[in-house]
């Protein structure tokens, strides 16, 4: 079952890639051989005209929906078998790398933690899938994009079932490579691939610190299994190593070079800057990898570490650092975000540090409850998001819209239900993860717990404001869309809006019917032992009341905000950004990182590579290498060419002087 | 004075330095050159033949005949070309011929 | 000084004079008259060295033939010798360097040289005394034997040189009739005549 799971989406990709894509039409006749063998109805026999309209037979996004579909339900039989018991299961696939002491198999893990991911991964993506055989369906290049969208699956699902560091690292990489081709998937926009490479690059500077960490972790333990180094972790506390010169900490640097490979991916504080650009993928994409899936890789990744972290106390207080600034900065940018995209962005970077915080005060298992809520809300969001986008006929300015909730009934409840559950609201799912990070944060009372309860606090007045600030903008007031836009708002079909219902369902009922399990009294019997358990998630329960209730109260505080802002006085909001013109400023340019960066990093970056490139490669290679040799003997014999004049005296007064020349050498020259 | 050989070698080195002048000099017309030619090669049978008695040597002689044989095949073959090139061309100029300029 | 001398300088002279005017006179024709003369001159050299049968091939080949036939040449060609003349002087610098340069080395050479010991030792073929039998008898002894490759080659040169010279040269005009054997040949009664009935009083 385990092994469907995790291959049946690569077998659909495989499918959907080579048989789908142009790759294999051109080959003509087999490939619609192979149409009709799978058994799929492949449209209306447009292999002929293929070159000029690219039009592609539907199958290949049917067929990877279908597969995805069966994994996703396999993989609630599984999560509902580990609801009550089961441990630890191991599935051989293959002896991956044997190098050495260095050995790492391919393994699947499957245990408690690996289920409620698997769930997550599969349910989104399934849902997902579906939703973009509507959203996509016009689309020149489906066939690829359905091949993109489940090979991503397949690397997360790799990443969720590994059992060892570098199979993490596998899935790690591949999910980063998915979500790269899926952000430039529109490659003929020139700002889709500056995104995409944008996020590449980022990504990439995490993964450094990522791939130090297992080298690091190899050297420590001798191996990199998890089992062995859960085992080892307690033993290295207090031991010392060399890195950079510095005698440091063990367990410590170890997770926080882990941690900073998680950064990069889940977007964190200083690492973030790639996910709002990332919005320049497809809409599916944005709810699936950017919001559901791929940034929690990195929660998953701490929580799969938590052994090592509960050893590294002053690890775990910089994640609860980081993580609590990303919440509150993400927060704050949001606030003044015209482009619904981003807004849902920077709301996924801010929760993701929520997140953050829960793992880092030890609170794992709620980390991942607010992981497994908020997949459906924040998918929810953005499928919803897709679809005004869709109705607004792709405008995604926030400006532009406004008084569409009586056009797009259905989107709007939808839209709703996610804001709810992203606010908070009580007995929505994002109500109790939500609520108990914050509880989780206050009642691990350190230094850094309590920073973060604050923060956490005023983010989440924030979070209630940006989140209201849309649904108000886009669906309340007067419309500011152009009348011919207006005219043409229409819901979107049925194949898009059924992945809604289900994501609503999630992101109303998640909360109550599994936080026993996740958070509740259930807690050890549920995740027996994949995660850490510790004493926070009992203190957690026995809290002031202010504490229980300051996020709602903050929640509503936001609402109301929102509220007078754009319904009752919208005048205030141009106001308010006029009088405070600096702040404004500073946060619409997203605290200036990109600004920021692109003075630190990028211009050096691209100064060090011209100067390479004109100096190394153009004036020392070119000039000098091969190159330059070629072009030297070119400009030479150019010129030994105009000795050749073509006049028979010059030839003979050649010979001749040579024959002077030869005689002198040969009297006078010692040639005896 | 008896002549020797030294007086045969300066003659026919006088004899060839007027042939090098000769094709500097008469640059632009071939026969000139062609007949320059001739002269230098007939300094250069004046030295084997002067060497061939002075050694009492006949390869000298024998090699002077083949020395022969090619001046008289290179006058031919030359001078043919300068009438087919005088027929194409209207005329010998050498200055006009640098054809052979890649 | 033996009469020998006497005409060894008298052939010098006019050789080297002649072969001057050949160089420096306005009109080819009267380059190629000198030249005929230089050869002559040289001819009488070689007569004087004891080696009369290339004095006589001298003679024949190159006055005969050689000089002849640039005689021939130049008169055939209708050519414009005054402007071939022109600029006759620019490279005489650089020609008159060269020539002195190799003259006096040259002459360096006549004043400085000695003949080998050894070299007398490697004479291959020692000429005859002339008592025993004529320079021309003696060459044509090894010529035709001992040397009788360099003499086919000699001879494969000529017969290339003349083909060649021959291919250049030779072109046919179009409106020239000749003499077709194999047509002629192959001419028979059926193309030759024809019979006509006449009838009485009508003519052809």
């Amino acid at each position: 079952m385990y092994q469907a799971i995790v291959f049946l989406p690569l077998i659909g990709a495989l499918i959907a890639g080579l048989a789908g894509t142009s790759l294999f039409r051109m080959m003509g006749r087999e490939a619609e051989a192979f149409g009709h063998d799978t058994g799929h109805d492949h449209g209306h026999g447009e292999h002929g005209d293929a070159h000029e309209h690219h039009h592609q037979p539907p199958w290949p996004m049917y067929l990877t929906s279908a597969l995805l579909i069966v994994t996703a339900v396999l993989s609630w039989v599984a999560f509902i078998g580990y609801l009550h018991d089961g441990g630890v299961q191991k599935f051989e696939i293959l002896r991956w790398v044997g190098s050495g002491a260095l050995s790492a198999n391919w393994v699947l893990r499957i245990d408690t933690l690996t289920a409620v991911m698997l769930v997550v991964v599969t349910t989104v993506s399934a849902l997902v899938h579906v939703y973009s055989i509507g959203y996509m369906g016009h689309d020149p290049h489906q066939a690829r994009f359905f091949s993109y969208l489940s090979l991503f699956t397949f690397a997360m699902l790799m990443l969720v079932t590994s059992d060892n560091l570098l199979q993490l690292f596998f899935g790690w990489e591949g999910v980063g490579l998915a979500s790269y081709l899926l952000i430039g998937f529109w490659y003929k926009r020139p700002s889709a691939n500056a995104a995409a490479i944008k996020a590449f690059v980022v990504n990439r500077v995490g993964d450094f610190g990522f791939a130090l960490g297992i080298f690091a972790t190899f050297l420590i333990f001798g191996t990199i299994d998890f089992d062995p180094i859960f085992a080892g972790a307690a033993g290295q506390v207090g031991k010392t190593m060399d890195f950079l010169g510095y005698n440091v900490d063990v367990m410590t640097t170890i997770c926080l070079l882990l941690f900073m490979g998680a950064m990069g991916k889940s977007a964190q504080f200083l690492l973030h800057t790639w996910l709002p650009d990332a919005m320049e993928g497809p809409t599916p994409v944005s709810a699936l990898i950017h919001a559901a899936t791929m940034v929690t890789a990195g929660v998953f990744l701490v929580a799969r570490m938590s052994p090592l972290f509960e050893t590294a106390p002053y690890a775990s207080d910089f994640v609860i650092i980081i993580g609590a600034i990303t919440a509150f900065f993400a927060a704050t940018v949001g606030l003044v975000q015209n482009d619904i995209k981003r807004v849902i962005a920077y709301s996924t970077c801010s929760q993701l540090g929520y997140m953050f915080v829960a793992l880092g005060v030890g609170a794992y298992g709620v980390g991942i409850f607010h992981l497994f809520t908020h997949a459906f809300f924040k998918a929810l969001l953005f499928l919803g998001s897709g679809s005004v986008i869709h109705a607004m006929s792709d405008e995604q300015d926030m400006r532009k819209m406004g008084g569409l909730a009586p056009h797009i009934r259905i989107t709007w409840v939808m839209m709703l239900i996610g804001t709810l559950a992203l606010t908070g609201f009580p007995f929505t799912a994002g109500y109790f993860s939500k609520d108990a990070i914050i509880e989780s944060s206050f009642a691990s009372r350190a230094g850094p717990g309590a920073f973060a309860f604050w923060l956490l606090v005023i983010a989440a007045a924030f979070t209630a404001f940006y989140s209201w600030r849309l649904m108000l903008m886009t669906f309340h007031g007067r419309p500011r869309a152009s009348a011919a836009t207006m005219e043409h708002v229409h819901e979107s079909p049925q194949v898009m809006l059924i992945p809604l219902y289900f994501l609503a369902a999630g992101a109303l009922a998640a909360g109550f019917v599994f936080k026993d399990y996740f958070i509740g009294h259930d807690y050890d019997a549920f995740w027996r032992g994949s995660v850490v358990s510790t004493e926070i998630i009992e203190e957690m329960h026995h809290i002031p009341a202010w504490v229980i209730w300051s996020p709602t109260v903050a929640m509503v505080l936001g609402f109301l905000v929102a509220w007078l802002f754009y319904i009752r006085r919208p005048d205030l909001p141009a106001t308010l950004a006029a009088q405070n013109e600096p702040l404004y400023r500073f946060l619409l340019n997203k605290w200036y990182f990109d600004e920021l960066y692109d003075f630190i990093f990028v211009r050096p970056a691209f100064w060090l590579g011209r100067l390479f490139w004109k100096r190394g490669d153009g004036w020392a290679i070119d000039g000098f290498g091969p190159d330059g040799v070629s072009a030297w003997v070119v400009d030479i014999t150019n010129r030994v060419v105009r000795l050749q004049t073509g006049y028979v005296y010059h030839y003979a007064f050649a010979m001749l002087i040579g024959v002077a020349a030869l005689v002198t050498w040969f009297m006078f020259g010692g040639a005896h | 004075m008896a002549i020797g050989l030294a007086h045969y070698l300066t003659v026919a080195a006088v004899l060839f330095t007027i042939g090098i002048f000769g094709i500097f000099l008469n640059r632009k017309n071939v026969i000139v050159i062609l007949m320059s030619i001739e002269l230098m090669l007939l300094a250069v049978n004046i030295n084997f033949v002067a060497f061939s008695v002075q050694l009492a040597d006949l390869v000298g002689q024998v090699f002077a005949l083949l020395v022969l044989t090619v001046a008289a095949g290179e006058a031919a073959i030359g001078l043919a070309i300068l009438v087919v090139y005088f027929r194409n061309r209207g005329s010998i100029a050498v200055e006009d011929i640098n054809l052979m300029k890649g | 000084m033996t009469l020998a001398t006497l005409f060894f300088y008298l052939f010098s002279a006019v050789m080297l004079a002649s072969a001057v005017m050949v160089i420096s006179s306005r009109n080819p024709v009267h380059s190629v008259l000198f030249l005929i003369l230089a050869f002559f001159n040289a001819a009488g050299l070689f007569i004087l060295l004891g080696a009369e049968f290339l004095a006589m091939i001298l003679v024949v080949v190159y006055v005969g033939a050689v000089a002849v036939l640039f005689l021939f040449v130049v008169m055939m060609l209708d050519i414009d010798f005054a402007e071939l003349r022109q600029g006759m002087l620019n490279y005489l610098p650089v020609g008159a360097t060269i020539g002195l340069i190799l003259m006096v080395e040259l002459v360096l050479v006549v004043a400085g040289w000695s003949i080998s010991p050894d070299l007398l030792k490697t004479v291959t073929s020692p000429a005859p005394s002339v008592t025993d039998m004529t320079n021309t008898e003696a060459l044509g002894r090894i010529l035709y034997t001992k040397y009788i490759y360099y003499f086919q080659a000699a001879g494969l040169i000529l017969l290339v040189s003349m083909i060649g010279a021959i291919v250049l040269t030779l072109r046919h005009k179009p409106n020239v009739k000749r003499q077709n054997v194999s047509d002629q040949v192959a001419r028979g009664p059926a193309t030759a005549i024809e019979i006509r009935d006449v009838k009485p009083g009508q003519g052809i």
